[in-house]
């Protein structure tokens, strides 16, 4: 890259900064303007964090190969009982396994 | 007082930096292998501080797509800060408007559930304490960025050493650690089925948000359980 280049990319990176700023502080700004949050409103901000969640969880058992399926299946029995880096451990372990064992 | 909720931090921020960390490595060898310098794969971690979005983002750039098409792309990514930051307003009202600046800058995903879930057990979500959980994931993020991109050549494919199944099974916890709220099986499983129909027929990254909405609509619309004598009341403040 020459330097006009160079600087190309980091005003894009400065313009993502500042689009994810925004999207970081927005939600707050937009409430914070109402004068309480009326129940129902509560009942979908209880809601956000296991719908947003959900959806970086999901296309990924379903698109991420029969092995990925295995290893998620394995760490949701395990997430159950155990923490989260027990989860990590044992799903890393099922795929190693079925990547370099079964494979 | 407060030194003591910034270890606190530090040491609830921990794991998460642990697992967070291959990321942060995989990042910056991927940034390199799109054509982004040392310098600008940590000025990205530094500046952006989204993981899932930093890979969107060097994945466009180096398929040298259109820079305000990257920067909507970003944005498309990191939309469900928006719902984040709305559902947290109530646990730091007390917080002055720095360390609000900071406390929006530093908002990602686990930084999030760990303050609804401390808001929850009904402890203080003071500063120090999000400081420091903060503190020890953005620090390493961006030595972790650095350390990656600098050896970028040796981690080779992150499949064959695993490092594609962590992030999903990492989301997956945070998803079991709010499973005793309200609605919550209808909830992740509109959002999941939402989200694998959006991404087959609208594409990637909509489906982050088309999902989200779906859960929380539906969350909006069912029943609401009886405890709820009073609404919560925010001051006017911005």
């Amino acid at each position: 890259m020459d330097s006009t280049e160079h600087m190309h990319l980091i005003y894009i990176i400065l313009a993502a900064a500042l689009a994810t700023f925004l999207t970081r502080i927005g939600g707050y700004v937009m409430i914070t303007q109402m004068k309480r949050i009326p129940p129902r409103m509560e009942a979908a901000l209880n809601s956000v964090p296991a719908a947003v969640l959900s959806t970086l969880v999901a296309p990924a058992f379903i698109s991420g190969g029969w092995d990925v399926a295995a290893a998620m299946l394995v760490a949701l029995i395990v997430g159950l009982r155990f923490s989260s880096l027990w989860m990590l451990l044992v799903g890393w372990l099922v795929v190693m396994a079925i990547r370099h064992v079964v494979m | 007082m407060t030194k003591d909720d910034f270890w606190q931090g530090v040491r609830g921020g921990f794991p998460v930096m642990v697992s967070a960390s291959p990321f942060g490595a995989l990042f910056g060898a991927l940034a390199v292998d799109n054509g982004f310098s040392v310098f600008d794969a940590v000025f990205m971690s530094a500046t952006v501080y989204a993981g899932a979005s930093q890979m969107v983002g060097i994945e466009l750039f180096g398929h040298n797509v259109q820079p305000w098409l990257i920067v909507l792309s970003v944005f498309a990514v990191n939309f469900r800060h928006i719902l984040y930051s709305a559902s947290m307003a109530r646990h730091i009202r007390h917080f002055s408007m720095l360390q609000k600046f900071f406390t929006f800058f530093l908002l990602v995903d686990p930084q999030y559930a760990e303050t609804e879930k401390r808001a929850e057990r009904g402890e203080p979500v003071t500063f120090a304490w999000y400081l420091g959980f903060a503190m020890i994931i953005y620090l390493p993020w961006q030595f972790m960025t650095m350390l990656g991109a600098i050896f970028g050549q040796m981690i080779g494919d992150p499949r064959a050493i695993g490092l594609d199944v962590l992030l999903p099974i990492y989301f997956m916890g945070l998803v079991l650690g709010f499973r005793r709220r309200d609605n919550w099986l209808p909830v992740v499983a509109v959002s999941s089925l939402a989200s694998i129909a959006a991404l087959h027929f609208v594409g990637s990254p909509w489906h982050v948000s088309i999902g989200a909405i779906a859960g929380i609509l539906l969350a909006a619309c069912l029943p609401l359980p009886k405890q709820h004598e009073e609404p919560v009341t925010l001051e006017h403040e911005v």
